[in-house]
C-alpha cells in the first residue's frame, strides 16, 4: 500500500501483566457483528407484559445486565419476575448494584459476576443477605470498577473487541479482573486493555418509550447509552408510553433507538423502591424493612412470598407496600428535588 | 472554644482544603458534607461532580446515593458514568475523597474483601465502585477516616484503590497518570500526608487533645513525622452552624 509503511516483522502487541479473572462474555466483533446482522430493525409494536418479555427473552445460562444505578431509575419489575420465573445460573453484571443486587442474590439466580460495585446499598449499608451468597463461594468473581464496566460496554457499543483505560493498574483489582496491560503504540505509555462487554441481555427503565422502543430518559444515564446498544437483546420498562408523534416531534430527546429495543412493557412507578428523577423518591422505610428482614432466614423467605413469589405484577407489589398513597408521598418527596413546589 | 465531635472536626478538616474554583469528585457521606461546607464556607465556586454523572448541583440536602434527585438539583448537567471519569483522566479532576476497611502507609485502600480466597472470601465488601477510578485520575486523593490500628494496617489485604502503591516510584511505573496520587488523610487525631521521595504517610498536624504517641498507638505501621508538626484549628463557630442547621440538620452524618 502506498504511502504506508510496511514494517518487515509483523508487530503483535505485548501483553505485559494480565489479570487472573474469567471473561464472562466472548469480546469478539466479529461474532458479535454476526448477531447484530441478524437483529431486526423492523419498526415493529413491541409492547408486551413484563411477564412475556423475561419468558421471551431471558433464559438460563444469560449474562444480564441491569441498568440505572442501583435504586435509581432501575427495572424492579424485571428483576422480581426473573425470581418469580426462577431463572438460574445468569452470569450477572455487577455495575453500581445495590438494590437490584440484592433482588437477584435474594432468588440466587447467578452464579458468575463481573464486580465494580455489588452487596452495599451507598449510606444506607451492606445487605446482609448479598453478603452471605457472595461469601459462600457458589459465584465466580472477577473485579473490575465502575468505570471499567462502562468502558467495557462502550467498547461493545463502539463494535470492538476491546478499548484501553487508565485506572486498575498497580492494584489487586487488575490482578483478579480480567484486563491485559499494554503499552501504546506511540507513545509507550501504559494502558490496561479493558475486553468488550456484549451482554445477551439487559434491562433498563426509562421514563417514556414508544410502542416501538424509542426511549427518552430524564436526569443522569449513568451507563445506560452504551448498555443499550452492546447488549444482544433489550427490556425496556418505562413509566409512560408515549405516541411516536411526539417521539419525531423532539428526536432530541431519544436516548434509545428503537432498534436496540426487543420489547417494551408499560410499568408506573416501575423503579420502586428506588428513585425516579421527577417522579418519584426512594422508599427508603421499605429499602430499610429489606436490610432488617435478611438477618432473619425465616422472615425474609416469607418477606420475598409476600413482596415477591406471591405478587402477579408490580401493581400487586405497590398496593401491598401502600399504594397510590404511599405512591404520591414519594411524588411529594421528589418534586422537593426537582424545584416544582418550594 | 465551640463544643464539637470528631466528625464534625475531619468534615470542617476536609472542607478547608477544597479552594475556589477547584473541582472535587465525592460519594455519599462524610465527602459530600465536606464539599458542601467548603462551599458555603469559602469556595462558592466549588464544581462538585458525583460518579453517576451528576455536575455541579446545588445540593438541596445530602444525598443518600450518588445517583439520586439530589445529585443534579439546579445541576448544570445531569451526564453519566463515562463523562465524569474521562472527564478525571483528561486532568481535570482535582479532588477526591475515598475510604476503605484498610489503608496502608502508601494510602492503598481496601474496600473488597477480607480473608485470602478470592472466591470464597471470609468477608465480601462492595469492590471498587467508582474508587479505584477516582484514586487513579485525581489529581489529590483525600481520606476521612477514624485513627484505629485495626484500619491503618502494615499492608492492605487487597488493595482496591491505589495509594503510592510500594512507595517511592513505584505508582509512576505502573502506568497510572503521572503525579496524581494520595495527598492528606484526614483523621480524629491527625492530618497527614505523604513523605516526597518515599511516599509514606508522614504526621503533619494534631488536632486538638492528641498527642504524636496517641496517633501511633492506633496506627498499625510507623508513621513519619514532619519537622514542625502544628496544631489543627477546631471547627470555628461558623462552620459548625453550617454544618449543623444548613447541610446535615438531621445529623445523618454529624451523628455517627
Amino acid at each position: 500500500m502506498e504511502g504506508i509503511k510496511q514494517l518487515k516483522e509483523v508487530q503483535t502487541v505485548d501483553v505485559i501483566e494480565q489479570g487472573v479473572g474469567e471473561v464472562f462474555t466472548d469480546p469478539d466483533a466479529d461474532k458479535a457483528r454476526a448477531f447484530f446482522r441478524t437483529k431486526s430493525r423492523k419498526m415493529e409494536d413491541k409492547v408486551m407484559s413484563v411477564k412475556e418479555a423475561v419468558e421471551k427473552y431471558i433464559h438460563d445460562g444469560d449474562y444480564l445486565t441491569i441498568g440505572g444505578f442501583g435504586a435509581n431509575r432501575v427495572p424492579i419489575a424485571v428483576c422480581h419476575e426473573i425470581l418469580r420465573q426462577g431463572r438460574k445460573n445468569l452470569g450477572f453484571s455487577g455495575h453500581t448494584s445495590t438494590h437490584d443486587f440484592q433482588i437477584l442474590c435474594a432468588g440466587e439466580v447467578f452464579d458468575r459476576c463481573d464486580v465494580a460495585y455489588i452487596v452495599g446499598l451507598e449510606a444506607r449499608g451492606l445487605s446482609p443477605n448479598a453478603r452471605k451468597y457472595m461469601e459462600t463461594g457458589k459465584v465466580k468473581v472477577t473485579e473490575w470498577s465502575n468505570y471499567a464496566m462502562s468502558v467495557r460496554y462502550k467498547a461493545a457499543a463502539a463494535g470492538v473487541s476491546f478499548y484501553p483505560a487508565r485506572n486498575l493498574m498497580g492494584t489487586d483489582t487488575v490482578k483478579y479482573s480480567a484486563g491485559k496491560i499494554i503499552e501504546c503504540p506511540f507513545t509507550k505509555t501504559k494502558y490496561v486493555a479493558l475486553p468488550a462487554l456484549y451482554s445477551d441481555v439487559a434491562a433498563i427503565h426509562v421514563h417514556e418509550a414508544d410502542k416501538y422502543g424509542n426511549c427518552r430518559v430524564r436526569g443522569i444515564t449513568v451507563s445506560d447509552f452504551d448498555v443499550a446498544r452492546s447488549t444482544k437483546r433489550l427490556i425496556v420498562t418505562c413509566e409512560r408510553l408515549i405516541s411516536t408523534d411526539e417521539i419525531r416531534r423532539d428526536p432530541s430527546h431519544t436516548v434509545i433507538p428503537f432498534w436496540c429495543v426487543d420489547a417494551v412493557c408499560e410499568v408506573p412507578y416501575g423503579s420502586y423502591p428506588g428513585n425516579m428523577l421527577g417522579e418519584y423518591f426512594s422508599d427508603e422505610e421499605h429499602l430499610k424493612e429489606w436490610m432488617k428482614v435478611e438477618k432473619d432466614p425465616e422472615a425474609f423467605k416469607a418477606f420475598l412470598d409476600k413482596n415477591i413469589y406471591s405478587c402477579k405484577n408490580h401493581f400487586e407489589y405497590i398496593a401491598k407496600n401502600g399504594g397510590m398513597e404511599k405512591m404520591q408521598l414519594l411524588r411529594q418527596k421528589e418534586m422537593m428535588f426537582v424545584g416544582a413546589r418550594k | 472554644m465551640p463544643d464539637y465531635n470528631t466528625m464534625e472536626l475531619m468534615i470542617c478538616t476536609a472542607a478547608r482544603e477544597l479552594e475556589d474554583g477547584a473541582t472535587v469528585g465525592v460519594g455519599t457521606g462524610a465527602p459530600c458534607a465536606a464539599a458542601m461546607l467548603a462551599q458555603k464556607v469559602h469556595s462558592p465556586n466549588l464544581l462538585i461532580m458525583f460518579e453517576a454523572g451528576g455536575v455541579a448541583p446545588l445540593i438541596p440536602e445530602m444525598p443518600i446515593s450518588v445517583g439520586d434527585s439530589r445529585t443534579t438539583f439546579k445541576a448544570v448537567m445531569a451526564s453519566g458514568m463515562c463523562e465524569i471519569m474521562e472527564t478525571a483522566c483528561r486532568g481535570m479532576l482535582d479532588y477526591t475523597f475515598l475510604g476503605g476497611a484498610q489503608i496502608d502507609m502508601y494510602g492503598n485502600l481496601n474496600s473488597t474483601r477480607v480473608g485470602d480466597d478470592h472466591q470464597k472470601p471470609k468477608v465480601r465488601f462492595p469492590g471498587s465502585g467508582g474508587a479505584n477510578d477516582f484514586a487513579s485520575f485525581c489529581w489529590r486523593m483525600m481520606v476521612m477516616t477514624p485513627q484505629d490500628s485495626k484500619r491503618f494496617v502494615e499492608k492492605v489485604s487487597y488493595c482496591t484503590s491505589p495509594g503510592w502503591l510500594q512507595g517511592g516510584d513505584s505508582r509512576a511505573k505502573s502506568g497510572l497518570p503521572l503525579e496524581a496520587g494520595p495527598y492528606k488523610i484526614i483523621t480524629n487525631m491527625a492530618v497527614m500526608d505523604f513523605e516526597e521521595k518515599s511516599k509514606r504517610m508522614r504526621v503533619i498536624a494534631l488536632n486538638p487533645g492528641y498527642s504524636i504517641k496517641d496517633v501511633q498507638d492506633n496506627c498499625g505501621f510507623e508513621l513519619l513525622k514532619a519537622d514542625k508538626i502544628v496544631e489543627n484549628h477546631p471547627p470555628t463557630a461558623e462552620e459548625l452552624h453550617i454544618l449543623r442547621d444548613v447541610i446535615d440538620p438531621y445529623r445523618y452524618v454529624i451523628g455517627r
